[in-house]
């Protein structure tokens, strides 16, 4: 009855999806359209913390390695912590800019976390290039956060922030188990399937 | 022109364009979907059930992407304009 992984990976893109269209309406309407509905303001950090929430069952039922195991925990934590904080800062009860590093800290420990527990090489086959490029996605794009906790107002950092989640979005859509990656795949990967 | 005239313009054209982007998120994404269901019909296995197990069946990713735009476009879209227009009125 457990759902195969590429299955979990489309589940929580169509999760990222929904979050990335939020925040684009966030930046498009500005904060203060957005926030003229309390749970509209609560929807995105409620949705990330959620996400970390399930990331929870991804990592006690996905145990092929310990790697995994600690990459899907690490995640599991930051995005629950990340969520949180912004739950916090919408309902006031945090006001210094600088907690919103916490999302930050999402980005750079999600990334890591992609990089690690990869052990095979970019064109391995799909899902190992998909978690080399969605590491380094992450990591690079850290910078959309840092500017949006430095320059809270900054239009660039909020719409960058909100495209990383729809690019991550695609990214889990497009994994396979086994599948080709630019017509290459290992021949140690496994018969390949569509 | 009247400068006060000339900002007020400005800054209906620029709620319009706001109002524009909100309302084609949605589609946008419904669009997406079927283009992504037309392009790789063989990822929606419901139109071609061949013994595939209960996760096959149930997720998916074209119908997801589908899902998430009506989402949006009847559940969050439909609020967030009538607030922007809200919004408009009162800086009148």
């Amino acid at each position: 009855m457990q759902p195969p992984a590429e299955h979990v990976h489309w589940l929580f893109a169509t999760g990222f999806l929904l979050l990335g269209l939020i925040l684009i309406a966030e930046v498009a309407v500005g904060p203060e359209v957005w926030r003229r509905r309390a749970w509209r303001a609560y929807l995105w950090p409620a949705i990330a913390f959620g996400l970390g929430v399930l990331l929870w069952p991804v990592m006690v039922f996905y145990t092929n390695s310990t790697l995994h195991m600690i990459a899907h925990g690490a995640w599991a934590q930051v995005l629950m912590l990340g969520g949180a904080i912004e739950l916090t800062l919408v309902r006031g009860k945090l006001q210094s800019k600088w907690w919103r590093l916490g999302m930050t800290s999402v980005f750079l420990v999600s990334g890591a976390a992609f990089l690690v527990h990869e052990q095979n090489s970019w064109f391995f086959q799909r899902s190992a290039f998909l978690h080399h490029l969605m590491g380094w996605t992450l990591l690079v794009s850290s910078i959309f956060p840092l500017a949006r906790t430095i320059r809270p107002r900054s239009q660039v950092a909020a719409t960058g922030f909100a495209l990383m989640f729809v690019a991550v979005a695609v990214m889990l859509y497009c994994d396979r188990d086994v599948a080709p990656v630019f017509g290459h795949i290992s021949p140690l990967a496994g018969a390949p399937h569509r | 022109m009247n400068a006060e005239l000339v900002s007020e313009l400005k800054t209906r054209i620029h709620l319009t364009a706001r109002a524009r982007i909100v309302s084609a998120l949605g589609p946008l994404t419904v669009l997406a979907g079927v283009v992504w269901a037309l392009v790789q019909p063989y990822r929606i296995t419901l139109l071609h059930p061949h013994g595939e197990t209960f996760w096959f069946l149930v997720v998916e990713p074209p119908l997801l992407v589908i899902a998430v735009g009506l989402f949006f476009y009847f559940v969050i879209a439909p609020g967030l304009l009538q607030d922007l227009e809200d919004h408009r009125a009162a800086s009148r």
